[in-house]
């Protein structure tokens, strides 16, 4: 596998620019460049689906899309946001942020962090080829068995999906193995777990919570790929197989999930709100536990997703209560958040409207998630648009608005320039505006009984009005994104006239203590930590102000090799599930031998 | 895996663990709830199979293109057999690890040896075992049972395989010269992945062959 | 750098208020014929409860959180040349207070909801019983006490408790009745129940609430209440020719009607059904469907819903028409164009002939 880049404190650094370099960077913040761009990609796509999706139900029994067109669009919208869009988001952030705020010089595996983007990569670019096929996932992102079977879908839709996902895994799996090792073993001295900056605890959190989730879903989808290619009985009722077993392996995947996109998010806000708030976070040590509960207990609730196939009233008890029981440790998160601003002087700029807004919008997420923890209340709301409305709250007002607040925050830090706040504000109100526009109806027409992944609706039962302000309210999202992106082109036409100081917001990690953009091996020298809020007490020890840092050239310190060969064994990982696409054992060995290739060339190459 | 640097060890970890080290045990916590669901499927079908053979007991299965009385399937002693042998894979990795440690290249080069032999042993036993079955009338398609085993005991063989290339990688680095003991390492590495894939057909064999 | 001071003002408003009103009034601009928060039957009336409990609960936390988030960012607004706030990092009696507090609020609502659990799982005693089947895209219901066999209207008496035992003939789907009864998943192998009781006469919609394919948006039902007397009645009709008694067997009045106005309509109407059944073979109806009259008649466990009372039906295609002789024709012309992958496939297309002889045909099985 790759080396532990520690510390080089020899041979030199070299210029490195062109595609090659990319290709071959194994700079994790090269890599999470890398992420956010093609997770942004993507998650505009997925945009795009839904806007799509919302024409279609803008007026009952409109047939802008055909049914078949329609399946295929919410089945990539909810599989393309969650895997190609919020986790990878995270992840710009996990690569960029997580060594440069604990300290250290890069993550534990720079090679097998490249090889997790590579994998990401193809991965999504595999899922999309479909859509050039007509032949796009097209039942659900949580694929219910049996309708997933060879029987009900024939066609290569489900392939792409159950395949896709698989190499998506690996992505996922081997950047968890990564950034936990990272966290654990490549602090700074002196940054002691309870000193860790709170958006890297809640990252380690969910890598954790990738750990042990992953390799479940990974069980479910060999077991599906089984069934479909070699016919196999796990999920087929004709061969004595159950197709619940696939909902319970897949939500025990699924609720840690849902934790896995907002953990993060919940990170980036305890770092904005501080700092804009100017004053330390509030209950850091109940921050960190309220974090470590949830994370614990979503792997304990899975079955809340199971109401209405009729577990028993015990079952549905349990799971009710321990489902109730998550509230507590969030009810903790926001007082805590609130208990931040409070008595602060709050500066608003974008990043800290975001913030703000996160916790406005995160509270009514969590209150309809209370609502239908209530098994009896859920056999009404479940796959009704109700639900659609909750997860939309908490993972758009919740993941996106604190990866939108993160953007604004660590823009500066890694691109040397910053982005407009008069835009950003517009913006935030678009999006903010928008996002309540299009969602909030959502709680209305399902408690009045509209049901989810309809491709339309019939007139009179009252959902016209409310479908309407919806998609209104979509197209207003679309804008604020297309804001967003006329913010960064501006900012970066004019970006001579915005340039970056090392520290933009005065903030307390160590981050802010290195210029922007960092240089290649982050810091000069491995950081001394004192304290929780580090900058802030460097600050105060230095009466008040801090030097600017200054770049210098880079002789003496050692740079891990680049190296192709993560992006060779990538390679060999999609060749080798190309083999199950089409049913060619030899492209499977091939693929596997490439994988080998792949990793041994790896294996035996200097790592630097 | 086999790049190790002495400098990895003038510069700590936090933990002190190495990093390499830590990441194996990492991914070996992610691989028990690869195995545990798994080994939970196995055993919720467990007995739900709609025609034979069965592991334990005689049944009506399709056999030569009729329906027949079959046998039970497993040979307990065959497996049993194997079980040993793969336990005691597990003991030469530890005496080739202590070879390398203290430079005792012969003890080294003999131990880590007789592991690979015993794993290969293990995948033969796997491979015969399977070749009976399917002459049994016991497909990967025949029934439940079917399906659930081939797959669990499949995916451990190939973990088993895994190890077995692996071990054989770091054999060759023995048998060059290339494992001194300061990079005894790579082997403690290795042999890490090879207890837990031993543990894990500790968990598997009573679970599947002796529990009825 | 410096940080400037952002004046409070409207634009600070916090842009959802006037949004939650919109949202308000579009909520109660109704009519919902499918509302869950409009309940006509015992169970939905329980889930209803519970869930204004928690709506209370919610309400009075969200006013108060959001209250207390709105007065923060007001009061706590920076001004130029504010001073370094205090630095306070917590505060261990506040924090006890604000995890005890949720914690209690959960109970209030656990309880009623635990209690609402159990209440919801006692079937209750005497219920009729109804065999609820899904299929892609329609519901089967089979009366076993009856003895009748019809499909996406499930009529039952008012007043009478009705237990539904519900499964699946190919791939999961959900029966839900919104403002009956809840919903419940239908499985393969089991049987997953719900039940309910209602005074309210009438017609009340209903959706497949799993998704389940290129229909499930249209896979509508209908439940249909009747009093006793027109339930008993509807029963004797249904009995005709259903596969359940005497295999779908039906006597027929072979007997020719001494009224000579009689006997010539009696004689229209058997050429129109002779004409009518023969399309329905020739057509290849007779594949998918059981018909009282056919060969099909004893049958059950075909592809596509029983015909033998379809006329007596509201609506077809699983809700999509209403049941008038011009959408039957429709539907029998282009059932692929009115419901696209519909596994209503016909073998060839119909003719205009067979079309209009099978409208007379199918709309004389009341």
């Amino acid at each position: 596998m790759a080396t532990s880049v520690l510390d080089h404190a020899h041979g030199t650094a070299h210029e490195k620019t062109g595609l090659w370099s990319w290709i071959t960077t194994v700079d994790h913040k090269r890599i999470g460049i890398l992420y956010g761009a093609t997770a942004f990609l993507f998650f505009l796509m997925g945009g795009l689906e839904a806007l799509l999706i919302r024409w279609q139900l803008a007026k009952p029994e409109h047939g802008f899309v055909s049914p078949e067109m329609y399946n295929q669009l919410f089945t990539m919208h909810g599989t393309t946001m969650i895997f190609l869009g919020v986790m990878p988001l995270s992840a710009m952030f996990f690569n960029f942020m997580i060594p440069l705020q604990i300290g250290a010089r890069d993550v534990a595996f720079p090679r097998l962090n490249a090889f997790s983007y590579w994998v990401f990569l193809l991965g999504g670019l595999f899922l999309n080829v479909s859509f050039l096929l007509n032949a796009a996932p097209n039942a659900g992102w949580f694929g219910y068995a049996n309708l997933t079977s060879k029987q009900f879908s024939p066609g290569l839709n489900v392939d792409f999906w159950v395949i896709g996902l698989q190499i998506l895994g690996i992505a996922s799996l081997a950047a968890a193995v990564n950034f936990f090792t990272t966290v654990v073993n490549m602090r700074a001295p002196g940054m002691t777990l309870m000193r860790m900056p709170m958006f890297t605890w809640m990252s380690f959190f969910t890598q954790i919570l990738l750990l042990l989730a992953f390799p479940v879903i990974t069980v479910a989808l060999v077991f599906l790929m089984a069934d479909r290619n070699f016919g196999s009985h796990f999920f087929s009722p004709g061969g004595g197989g159950d197709p619940i077993l696939w909902q319970h392996l897949f939500w025990l995947f699924g609720h840690p999930e849902v934790y896995i996109l907002i953990l993060p998010a919940f990170g980036i806000v305890s770092e904005i709100l501080p700092v804009f708030s100017r004053k330390p976070l509030f209950g850091y040590a109940a921050m960190v536990f309220s974090g470590a509960f949830i994370a614990f207990l979503g792997f304990g609730v899975w079955s809340h997703h199971m109401f209405s196939t009729g577990m028993g009233p015990v079952a549905d008890a349990v799971f009710s209560v321990t489902t109730m029981l998550i509230a507590v440790p969030t009810g903790v998160k926001i007082f805590n958040w609130l208990g931040t601003i409070w008595g602060g002087s709050i500066q608003f700029k974008t990043p800290m409207l975001f913030a703000i807004g996160f916790v406005a919008l995160f509270i009514i997420g969590g209150l309809s998630g209370v609502m239908h923890a209530s098994p009896p209340a859920d056999l009404q709301q479940t796959d009704t648009y109700f639900v659609v409305a909750h997860f939309h709250y908490v993972l758009f007002g919740g993941s996106i608005f604190g990866l939108l607040g993160g953007a604004y925050y660590w823009w500066p830090k890694m691109s040397g320039f910053m982005l407009d706040d008069k835009i950003g504000k517009l913006h935030f109100w678009l999006t903010f505006i928008g996002m309540n526009l299009t969602f909030f109806p959502m709680h209305f027409v399902g408690l009045h009984g509209m049901p989810r992944r309809v491709y339309t609706y019939p007139a009179g039962l009252g959902f016209e009005t409310m479908n309407m302000i919806e998609t209104v309210g979509a197209f207003l999202l679309g804008l604020s994104f297309l804001t967003f992106l006329y913010n960064i082109w501006t900012s970066a036409r004019t970006r001579a006239e915005r340039v970056a100081p090392a520290d933009p917001w005065h903030g307390a990690t160590l981050e802010w203590a290195i210029p922007s953009p960092p240089q290649e091996w982050n810091f000069n020298e491995i950081p001394q930590v004192h304290a929780r809020d580090e900058l802030w007490y460097r600050r105060r020890q230095a009466g008040g102000t801090l030097p600017e840092p200054e770049r210098v050239s880079g002789a003496g310190i050692h740079l891990p090799n680049p190296s192709y060969w993560p992006l060779v064994t990538a390679i060999g990982v999609l060749v080798f599930f190309l083999g199950f696409m089409f049913h060619m054992v030899p492209v499977n060995i091939l693929g596997g031998l490439l994988v080998l290739f792949g990793a041994m060339k790896w294996a035996f190459e200097p790592a630097g | 895996m086999a790049d190790a640097h002495a400098h990895a060890l003038e510069h700590p970890t936090s933990t002190g663990i190495d990093s390499r080290k830590l990441a194996i045990w990492t991914f070996i916590g992610s691989e028990c709830m690869f195995f545990t669901s798994l080994i939970s499927t196995y055993l919720v079908y467990k007995g739900k199979s709609l025609v034979g053979p069965l592991p334990h007991e005689a049944s009506q299965c399709m056999l030569h293109g009729k329906m027949q009385e079959c046998e039970q399937i497993f040979s307990i002693p065959l497996v049993t057999f194997g079980t040993a042998v793969l336990l005691f894979s597990s003991f030469f990795v530890v005496m080739a690890l202590n070879g390398a440690q203290t430079g005792n290249r012969k003890k080294l080069l003999f131990w880590l040896s007789a592991t690979v032999i015993g794993g290969l042993f293990f995948i033969g036993m796997q491979v015969y075992e399977f070749t009976h079955f399917v002459h049994e009338g016991l497909g990967y398609t025949t029934n439940l049972f079917g399906s659930s085993f081939y797959t669990l005991t499949g995916f451990h063989g190939s973990h088993v395989t895994l190890g077995v290339i692996w071990l054989s990688t770091v054999l060759i680095l023995a048998f060059r010269g290339k494992l001194p003991p300061e990079k005894s390492l790579n082997l403690e590495l290795a042999a890490l992945y090879w207890h837990f894939v031993d543990v894990v057909w500790i968990v598997i064999f009573p679970v599947v062959y002796l529990m009825r | 750098m410096t940080f400037r001071k952002v004046p409070p003002g409207p634009g600070r408003l916090p842009g959802w208020l006037p949004l939650i009103a919109v949202a308000l009034l579009a909520a109660c601009s109704g009519p919902f014929p499918q509302s869950t928060l409009i309940p006509k039957g015992d169970f939905a009336t329980m889930v209803d409860e519970v869930f204004m409990t928690t709506v209370k609960w919610a309400v009075v936390v969200f006013i108060l959180v959001e209250g207390a988030l709105l007065f923060a960012i007001w009061k706590f607004r920076g001004r130029p040349g504010d001073q370094e706030p205090e630095q306070t990092h917590g505060n261990a009696t506040v924090e006890v207070v604000w995890t005890i507090i949720p914690a209690a609020i959960l109970a209030f609502i656990a309880v009623p909801t635990v209690r609402a659990i159990f209440r919801t799982a006692e079937i209750p005693a005497g219920a009729m019983e109804v065999e609820v089947i899904g299929h892609q895209w329609w519901w089967e219901f089979r009366y076993p006490e009856q003895q009748i066999v019809t499909a996406n209207e499930m009529v039952v008496p008012a007043g009478k408790p009705v237990v539904m035992k519900i499964r699946t003939a190919d791939v999961l789907h959900a029966f839900w009745v919104p403002q009956f009864a809840a919903k419940r998943d239908a499985f393969p192998q089991k049987y997953t129940t719900l039940y309910f009781t209602t005074d309210s006469l009438g017609a009340f919609t209903g959706q497949c609430g799993e998704f389940c394919g290129i229909q499930h948006g249209r896979m509508g039902s209908l439940v249909i209440v009747k009093t006793a007397d027109e339930f008993a009645q509807w029963v004797a009709t249904q009995q005709v020719g259903s596969p359940m008694v005497n295999a779908g067997k039906v006597e027929v009045d072979t007997t020719t009607p001494s009224d000579p106005a009689a006997a010539q309509a009696r004689s229209e109407r058997d050429s129109v059904m002779a004409r009518g059944q023969r399309a329905f073979m020739a057509g290849g109806c007779i594949g998918c469907h059981a018909m009282a009259g056919t060969p099909t008649a004893g049958l059950t466990g075909l592809q596509g819903p029983n015909l033998s009372h379809v006329g007596s039906r509201m609506r077809l295609a699983a809700g999509i028409l209403q049941n008038t002789p011009e959408n039957l024709a429709r539907w029998l012309r282009e059932p692929q164009v009115v419901k696209e992958g519909s596994l209503m496939k016909l073998p060839r297309p119909l003719t205009e002939d067979e079309i209009t002889a099978l409208v007379a045909y199918l709309r004389a099985h009341q």
